[in-house]
This record gives C-alpha cells, structure tokens and sequence, in this order.
C-alpha cells in the first residue's frame, strides 16, 4: 500500500503534485450533432482518489464522464475532437480497442441496471466475456468482487437469486461489485445514488471512499454535499465548460469564480 | 331520444355483439368434438387412411402419417424460417439506421404477413416444385410455409428486442463487450420470451394453413410417412379438406372431423405450451 499520499478528510484541501495524473483531458470537444457539448476542456484526474463532476442538469458533466470509457461512441451523431490520456495514451487515437479501454473502466449507472440474470451470473458475465477465469476461478472472483462492493454477507446464501429480488441499493452495489469483477483501474460513477434512499446512498458513499485505495474513482453528481463527502478534487461545469476545477475543499471553501460561489451557495442549480 | 337512453341502447349492443363474439369458439369447438369424438381412437391415431368405405378399410382407417406428416412441415418451416425471421429481427432493430431502406424493408415484411396464402402457395408451386425441381414434396411444403410464418417471427422478435432496456445494452457495452456479443449475451436472452411466442403463434398459423400446401405437397392421402425430403407429404389439414370434397358417406364424413379435433388439440396445446413458457421465461428473468 503506498500512503505517501494518503489523503483524509482532514487534508482535502491539499492535494500534493506527486501525486500521478491518471487521466488528461487535453483540448477536447465534443459534439452531438450541431450540439457543441463539451468546450475545450483540459483537466487532469489523479490517480486513486474520488474526483467529482458537479454542476447543473445539461452542464455536460456526465459527457464528460462518458467520454473517459468512450461510451459516447455509440450514439451515432456524436463528433469529438482534441485528446484524452490514458496513463499517457492518447484513447482517442483511431487504432486504439475500445473494448480494451473498458475493459479497464469500469461504469456504474445512474439507475441500477443488473441484467436479468441470478446474482451470480451477474458478477460472471465479464469475466467469462474476457475468458479471466472459470469454474472454482470464477467462484473466486465473483465472490472477491461481492465483498469489494460490500454486498457479499448479504447475498452469499442466494447467489444464484434473480438479481431483481434485491433491493434498489444492493443493486447498484451488485453493479459495482459487476464492474470490479473485470479488475478495472478506474471506475465512473454516473450519479449512483440518484435512485437511492439515504440509507443506501451512505453506504456507496462509504464504499466509494474504500474503493479509491485500490482505484482511480470519478464520480459525476448534481449533489453539492456528496462531492463535499466523498471527494477529493472537484470539478465544477457549467454549460459545457469546466469553470473550476481543485481540491474539494478549497472549492467549496474559497470559490474563485462567480458562478461556482453561486452554485456552492444556491443561487441556481 | 336523449343521450342517456342512447348510451344504454349502444351499450346493449356491444353486449350483443361481445357475447356472439365469445360464442363463436365454444359452438366450433363443441361441434367439432361431438362430431368427431367417436371415431378418435387409438386406431385413428396410428392407421393409414383411404376413402374406401369397405367396413373392413374403415375398420383400419387413421390418419398416422398426416400427423406426422403436419409435424415436419411444421418443424421444417419453423428450423427454416426461426433464424431467418431472428437474425433479419435483429438487424432491423440493432443495426439498421432509420431511413427509407429500413422503413421499406419493414414494409415488406408486413405486407408478406398479408398476402394470401393461395399466391404464396401458387409462387411456392412455380419457384419450388417446377423450376428448382424439388417436386411436390416436404420441401417444397416447409420452405413456402417458412414464408407463411416468418412475418410472424420477424414481427414478434422485433417487439421483444426493441422492448429489452437500453441500460442493459449500455452494461454490457461498458463492460467491454461488442455490439454482438452484447446481443447474443444479454439481448437475445432477455427478448427470449417474446421470441418464443411469435415463434409458437408462427407454428400455429403454420399447422393449420391449408391453401399453401394444397399446392405443394401432394400426397394429400399418403398412406405413407415421408422418407425423403423430397417425397411427397400428407397433412392433417389436406386431409380433412379432400374428406370433406370428396365424400358424402358419413362415417368417412366423421373421420374429418375427429382429424379437426386432433388439429385443434394440437394448435390449443400450441398455444397454452407458448403462455407456459413464455411465464416460465419472464418468471426466470426475475420481471413477473
């Protein structure tokens, strides 16, 4: 475990430079149509931290989010340029395998979206896509990636339960617990706990906090007191533009922009 | 006349015309079976048939091999025309950008759910039996069967693709699987139920249609079960059609009817076997 950059919620204000950039946005654009999305955005992730999108519905920030697995990709009319770094590999090259970028990005939506399948099957789906593993293996994994999202003790005696019979938040940890099943490196977070009640919100929050020891977790939220809580670094959008990006706590703190002071103090959002 | 005593007497004729409505299917299937139930037994199910009315013919008259004969048809028009009808589902609802090609080829699958069956019947006897050679035969019936059901499939397999949710697609996509194995893996077994059911309605339309077969098939009354697929075939509904032409002796008269009876004990368990699985399926999916 390397803690020469631990960071707390004491220290959220500081972020130290050495800690590494895992994911660059360098002039990047992007389109839906005629529709300019996302404007010229440069900001770099770190590496093993919560980072947070914030920002009022259509600001881009989900966009933004799905442009780091390239899962704008699939709708047709959609047009990007300017680069996105992955570990210092611009994703955006024409040769470079998707399938293989998310492959080590994981998603976890804003509704949870367990397919139709038992709890079991669930977790193994990507693994057995990926040829990882199989039989005692697969077991090994589906039950590693159970406890990884906290839902192992409650669902080990059903495991081969339809997934629906879950509730809403054990869903969305069946997701993630999904996602960490192909042993990712970042995971995206599209406003997991917009469909949850508190009580299942706290406890993806609390998984968020532990997930970020093992990997790099960006979080996309229209809910100014979750990216306090859970996040590091926030980045605050408005209408396609980061306006401000920084440590979490100096954001929310000291504002150093006009709209980012009126959307941390309520004047819109 | 004042509205209130319009409404009643509008009222009274929708019942009028909800209970002949309800009526029709008891009173068909009453008739059938009283007409028929005496001569269904064991002998009718495994004997040969004729239109000889010689007590001691009569004695061993059935209809084994248009029972059989109805059932390949069936499943050779249903193993032909399944993937067929799927994989064109698949397409038109995964892969095919909205534009006037989409919208044509949708058009033309709905308007082939309409023609009439005697054309197809009269194109399948032109194409298959003369210029292909394949004779009047069990080919011949189950390819221009296969056109007969595969609207349907198409139809219902279409449905239950474009109803399975986004979000299960963008799982998969995110996971980094491609657009088919996404389909194959998690599309496809979640539309299952749906399939299977135009796949059910498809072999039901496809058991009981006649017209087709009349002019495809041959063998009407074969006293034979098909070895090739190239020999000629009987089936249960030419069966009944030639009895029902050809004689006025009663006792024949009645052996099409206990061939309706087995027509329509196989299209009902048809039918109660497409709700069964498709519950089965949804109870699986978790969604009852």
């Amino acid at each position: 475990m390397n803690n020469t950059y631990m960071i707390d919620e004491e220290v959220q204000g500081f972020i130290p430079s050495m800690v590494e950039d895992k994911i660059v946005f360098k002039d990047f654009n992007l389109w839906y149509g005629d529709n300019h999305v996302l404007k010229d955005t440069n900001i770099s992730i770190k590496n093993n931290i919560v980072t947070a999108f914030m920002g009022p519905s259509g600001c881009g920030k989900s966009t933004l989010l799905r442009s780091i697995d390239r899962m704008n990709d699939i709708i047709p009319i959609c047009r990007t340029e300017g680069e996105v770094y992955l570990d210092g590999r611009n994703i955006y090259k024409s040769e470079e395998d998707v399938y293989e970028l998310r492959k080590r990005v994981g998603m976890v939506f804003q509704r949870p979206n367990p397919f139709p399948m038992s709890i079991y099957d669930n977790i193994a789906y990507g693994p057995k896509l990926h040829k990882l593993a199989k039989g005692d293996e697969l077991d090994k994994i589906v039950e590693d990636s159970l406890k990884g999202a906290a839902l192992w003790d409650e669902v080990k005696d059903r495991l081969h339960d339809s997934a629906f019979g879950l509730s809403g938040g054990q869903q969305q940890r069946l997701c993630i617990a999904r996602a960490l099943s192909i042993n990712p490196e970042i995971i995206l977070m599209d406003e997991p706990c917009s469909a949850l009640d508190p009580i299942a919100t706290m406890k993806i929050e609390a998984l968020m906090r532990e997930l970020k020891e093992n990997y790099t977790v960006v979080l996309v939220t229209h809910n100014l007191q979750q990216a306090a809580r859970v996040s590091e670094m926030t980045a605050f959008m408005y209408i396609g533009e980061v306006i401000e990006f920084g440590a979490t706590r100096a954001l929310f703190e000291n504002p150093q922009n006009e709209l980012t002071e009126n959307y941390i103090t309520g004047k819109f959002g | 006349m004042n509205p209130v005593q319009k409404e009643k007497i509008i009222l009274g004729l929708m019942y009028v015309a909800v209970f002949l409505s309800i009526l029709m299917l008891p009173i068909i299937i009453l008739w059938v079976t009283t007409n028929g139930i005496g001569q269904l037994n064991w002998t009718f199910l495994t004997g040969t048939p004729s239109f000889s009315t010689s007590e001691s013919r009569l004695a061993t008259h059935g209809v084994f091999p248009q029972i059989i004969g109805s059932f390949y048809l069936v499943a050779g028009s249903t193993l032909l025309g399944t993937p067929l009808g799927v994989l064109s589902a698949i397409y038109l609802t995964e892969y095919a950008a909205p534009n006037l090609l989409t919208k044509s080829i949708r058009f033309f699958t709905e308007t082939l759910a309409g023609i009439p069956s005697i054309v197809i019947g009269l194109f399948g006897m032109e194409l298959l039996v003369y210029r292909l050679g394949f004779q009047t035969s069990l080919l011949s019936g189950a390819v221009s069967l296969s056109l007969m059901t595969l609207p349907f499939v198409i139809r219902a397999s279409e449905e239950a693709i474009k109803v399975v949710p986004n979000e299960y697609r963008e799982a998969s996509l995110a996971m980094g699987a491609s657009k088919w194995q996404t389909i194959l893996k998690v599309v496809i077994p979640a539309a299952l139920p749906g399939i299977i059911t135009g796949v059910l309605l498809g072999m039901g339309r496809a058991i009981g249609e006649t017209a087709v077969l009349i002019l495809t098939t041959g063998g009407g009354m074969s006293r034979k079960v098909p070895s090739r697929l190239t020999s000629p075939v009987g089936s249960l509904p030419i069966y009944i059609y030639l009895i029902a032409k050809e004689t006025v002796h009663q006792e024949l008269l009645n052996r099409g009817y206990a061939a309706s009876l087995v027509l329509l004990i196989i299209f009902l368990s048809m039918s109660v076997s497409a709700l069964l699985i498709r519950n089965h399926y949804l109870r699986k999916l978790g969604n009852e």
